[in-house]
Parts: structure tokens; sequence; C-alpha cells
């Protein structure tokens, strides 16, 4: 049996814990906003974090290739700033990730905030907490729950990334080449023993991944309504 | 009330559009022609002619000849493969997917290094190529595709494929390659000479016509599958890229024969 090169798995782990992190910090305000507000722009805010969810790669992919491109405006601007490109890049992967997989942060999140509702910031005011100080002491260990779902989730779906990775990866080693081209490319070059590996392990994890969150779900209810 | 009205409306909208979807399947005067993906372009205009003078049909899928290939060798109801490169035909004929008296070279590919930009590429691309003043260059997958096997070759030949390697981008296809230059992601890259100086769409920017001594020809062939066997639009497809009036659209988009 061919044992298929690792490279690209550990290349996918880390491309996910970045994201994943990166969204936790995006992610969290841009939920408490949409739990709390009242504007009339919440609809909108939350359709466009939802788009990932319904767009094809593919409408992502192009616009990536066409926006990230030297030649236009933030692709020309984030040349001079770093030297480098966005596309073909690490750096531009996560970039990718952290707009294809938002909706898995923010929509967890913001459903555990929407359940905790407004009392026990109301409560951490009346002991003149600050609103940050509050949403850290008090909001954070409560949604604890909201924020395992949004991790794992976040990080899952990060992994699961192919259609935009192929239209702006390039297929690099060590850069751009995830686990999922890997596969691809064992497909179709009909390597399908080191296809195999790669594709069970990813089965096992995924399934893992969902059992866990479910188990979860299941022992600790109480603020997760509806979260996935 | 109304609400669940919009649900009824959606719900038959979508079997509808499920039916009438399911209405159009094949006719028995249809080929469906898998081709690679330096030959898209040309197929678009071969089609019609085809279909105006037979009333034949051809449905064409693009892609890169080792996804296809692989395609067909898991199943895939194409009648015809047109290659990018000669082995692959020959491949299929000695694993008994394809009928190896039908194999014929429909077309000789070039190579170019292409460039959207109009100052990148001198007269002499090597030089380009040497002065290495890119970050990337983009070429076709040669685990895949034929036209990144001759991008593999040139590169080795001017002693570049080891020093140039970082800075390497691969797409899928021919295709994908092109369009990583065409977007500018990529300053230049090994795209098929066709899609450069395409009679319908050609590129802008500088190019530059790989020297045939510094890679193996591109020899491309087509070949009934066995899916094709007894299609008769198949057959009379394979005999029509051998007319003169073939020739010459193929001729136009800078293929040799």
């Amino acid at each position: 049996m061919t044992i298929p090169d690792l490279g690209p798995l550990w290349l996918t782990l880390h491309l996910a814990a970045l994201t994943t992190i990166i969204l936790l910090i995006v992610g969290t305000p841009i939920a408490w906003w949409l739990s709390v507000t009242r504007s009339r722009l919440k609809a909108v805010v939350e359709a466009v974090t939802a788009l990932p969810l319904v767009l094809p790669p593919t409408v992502l992919g192009f616009y990536m290739l066409v926006f990230f491109s030297p030649n236009s405006a933030i692709g020309g601007l984030w040349v001079e700033a770093t030297g480098t490109k966005l596309t073909f890049s690490f750096t531009g992967l996560v970039v990718c990730s952290a707009i294809y997989s938002l909706p898995f942060t923010v929509q967890p999140l913001q459903s555990t905030f929407e359940t905790l509702g407004r009392a026990p910031m109301e409560a951490a005011a009346t002991l003149r907490a600050g609103p940050l100080d509050a949403f850290l002491t008090v909001i954070s260990p409560m949604a604890a729950r909201g924020y395992l779902t949004a991790v794992v989730l976040t990080f899952a779906h990060t992994i699961g990334e192919f259609g935009v990775v192929l239209m702006v990866g390039g297929n690099i080693p060590g850069e751009t080449k995830v686990i999922s081209i890997a596969i691809y490319e064992h497909v179709e070059t009909i390597r399908y023993a080191e296809a195999h590996i790669l594709s069970a392990g990813m089965l096992a994890f995924s399934f893992l991944v969902l059992l866990f969150v479910y188990v979860m779900n299941r022992r600790f209810p109480i603020h997760v309504g509806g979260s996935t | 009330m109304l609400r669940l009205r919009a649900i009824q409306l959606f719900i038959a909208g979508v079997l509808g559009m499920a039916i009438l979807a399911g209405s159009s399947s094949a006719r028995a005067d249809e080929a469906l022609v898998a081709v690679a993906a330096n030959f898209a372009e040309a197929i678009e205009q071969l089609a019609p002619k085809f279909e105006a003078a037979t009333g034949h049909r051809i449905v064409a899928t693009t892609g890169s000849t080792g996804k296809l290939y692989a395609q067909i060798k898991e199943g895939a109801p194409f009648h015809i493969l047109l290659s990018a490169d000669a082995r692959t035909p020959a491949k299929l004929a000695e694993e008994g997917a394809g009928d190896g008296d039908s194999q014929f070279t429909y077309a000789v590919g070039k190579l170019a290094l292409w460039s959207g930009n109009k100052e990148m590429i001198g007269s002499d691309g090597a030089e380009t190529l040497k002065a290495g003043s890119f970050q990337h260059l983009a070429i076709a997958n040669p685990e895949l595709a034929p036209y990144g096997v001759a991008a593999r070759q040139t590169l080795q030949a001017l002693g570049l494929w080891d020093s140039l390697q970082s800075r390497i981008v691969m797409g899928e296809n021919i295709g994908q390659t092109h369009s990583m230059v065409a977007t500018g992601n990529a300053e230049l890259g090994f795209v098929a000479l066709s899609a450069v100086q395409s009679p319908t769409k050609p590129s802008e920017g500088s190019f530059w016509i790989v020297p045939q001594d510094l890679f193996k020809p591109i020899r491309q062939d087509a070949i009934l599958t066995n899916a094709g066997k007894d299609n008769a639009a198949a057959r009379a497809f394979l005999d029509f890229l051998k007319s003169d009036e073939a020739h010459a659209i193929i001729d136009s988009f800078g293929y040799g024969f």
C-alpha cells in the first residue's frame, strides 16, 4: 500500500486552526450585534453573513481571482503593502476560508446570545461592570457551549473547503495544496490507494466531529437551541 | 394562509423544473465528445459547421486529458475523446476502453509563453524566464495535462525547472492556467497557442511561441470510446475532423497537422 504524502494534512489543520481563531475574533462582535440590535440593517447583515452557505464556491473563487489580482484595487493595495500576492498563497487561503466559514461561527454564537437574552448584561451593569467587562466575565462563560459549537463547525467546515481553493490556490505543495485538493488530484490521476487513505481519514474525522457536537448538545442542551 | 400558498407555489415550481429538465435526454444522433481544454474554443467553431452539414448534434465536455481519461475509464458516457496527447488514446485502446483503429491525429498543438502585460515578454521568452522578474509562473498540472508536460519539458530544457519550483503555480487544465494569467494573478504562464491567438477571442499582452525543439511535439489524437463504437454521429464527427473544412478552422487557431 502506498502511503500518501501527509504534508497536505498538516497544511489543512494549520489553515483550519488559524481560520477558526480569526473568525472567533471577528465573528463574536458581529454575532453579539445581531443578537441585540433592533436596527433595520439586521436582516441585511444576517443575509450577507449567510451568503457563503448558499453561493456556489465557484462564485467566491471567481470573485477572489478578480479582486485579489494585483491588477485590481484590493489586490494591488495588498501587493504594495506586503510585497506578496493574495492568490496562490497561504494568506490568501486564510482570507478565503474566513469568508467561506463565517456563517458557521456567527450563527451558533448569535443564537446562543439570543437565548441568553439581555438579563445577564443588565444584571452585570447594575453591579457596575462595563460592557466589555460584563461580556468577558459574564456572557462568555455562559455562552461556552455556543462557542464550542462555533469552533468545531468552523474548524470542520474549513477542512472541507475545496472549490474556492481549487480556483485560487494554484496547487502549491506546502502552501495551498490542502487535503481536499490532494484527494482530487489522486483521483484524477487514478491513484485510488492514496485517495482512499486520505478520504477514509476525512470521513472518520468528519463523523467524529459531528458526533462530538451532537453528544455535547444532548448532554448540555441549555444554551444551544437550533445552533447548527 | 398566504405563506402556505407561497410554499406550495415554490414546490410546484421546483417539481416543474425537474420534469422539464428530465425531458431533454439524449437522442440517437447525438455524440458526446470529451475535449481536452486547449481545444475548447476550436470545438465551438467546429460543432455548428458539423451540425449544419450532417444534422447530427455534438455535445462537448471540456477538461484536462487526464481527468477525461479517468472519467472514461470509470464509465462516463463519452463517445469520443479529443485528447491533448497521443499517449492517452493509445492507453484507452490498449486497455480495451477505446477503438484503436479509429485513433488519428486531429491537430498538433503549440505551446506559448503568455503574459497579460505587453512589456513582459520580449522577442525571446527564454530570456524573460531566465531574468525571473515575476512572482508566479502558471503551468498546467503535468500529472493531468499534456500541455503541462510540454511546459515542464521546456523549463527542463532551459535548465530552469528546479530554480523556478517555488514560483510555479498549477492549473488543473490548460483552461484554468489561462485564467490565472488572464486575471493577472500569475504574471505569465505556459498556455496553448490556440487560446492566445484564437481567431475569435485573441488575448491581449505579449507572448512567445515556444520553439518546437524545447519539448516533444504535442500530437493530439482522437479516438472512439467503446460507448461510441456504434454511434453514427460520433463516427461522422471523426470523419469531419479530417475534412478540409475542419482543417481550415483548426489551422486558424494556430495548430499544425
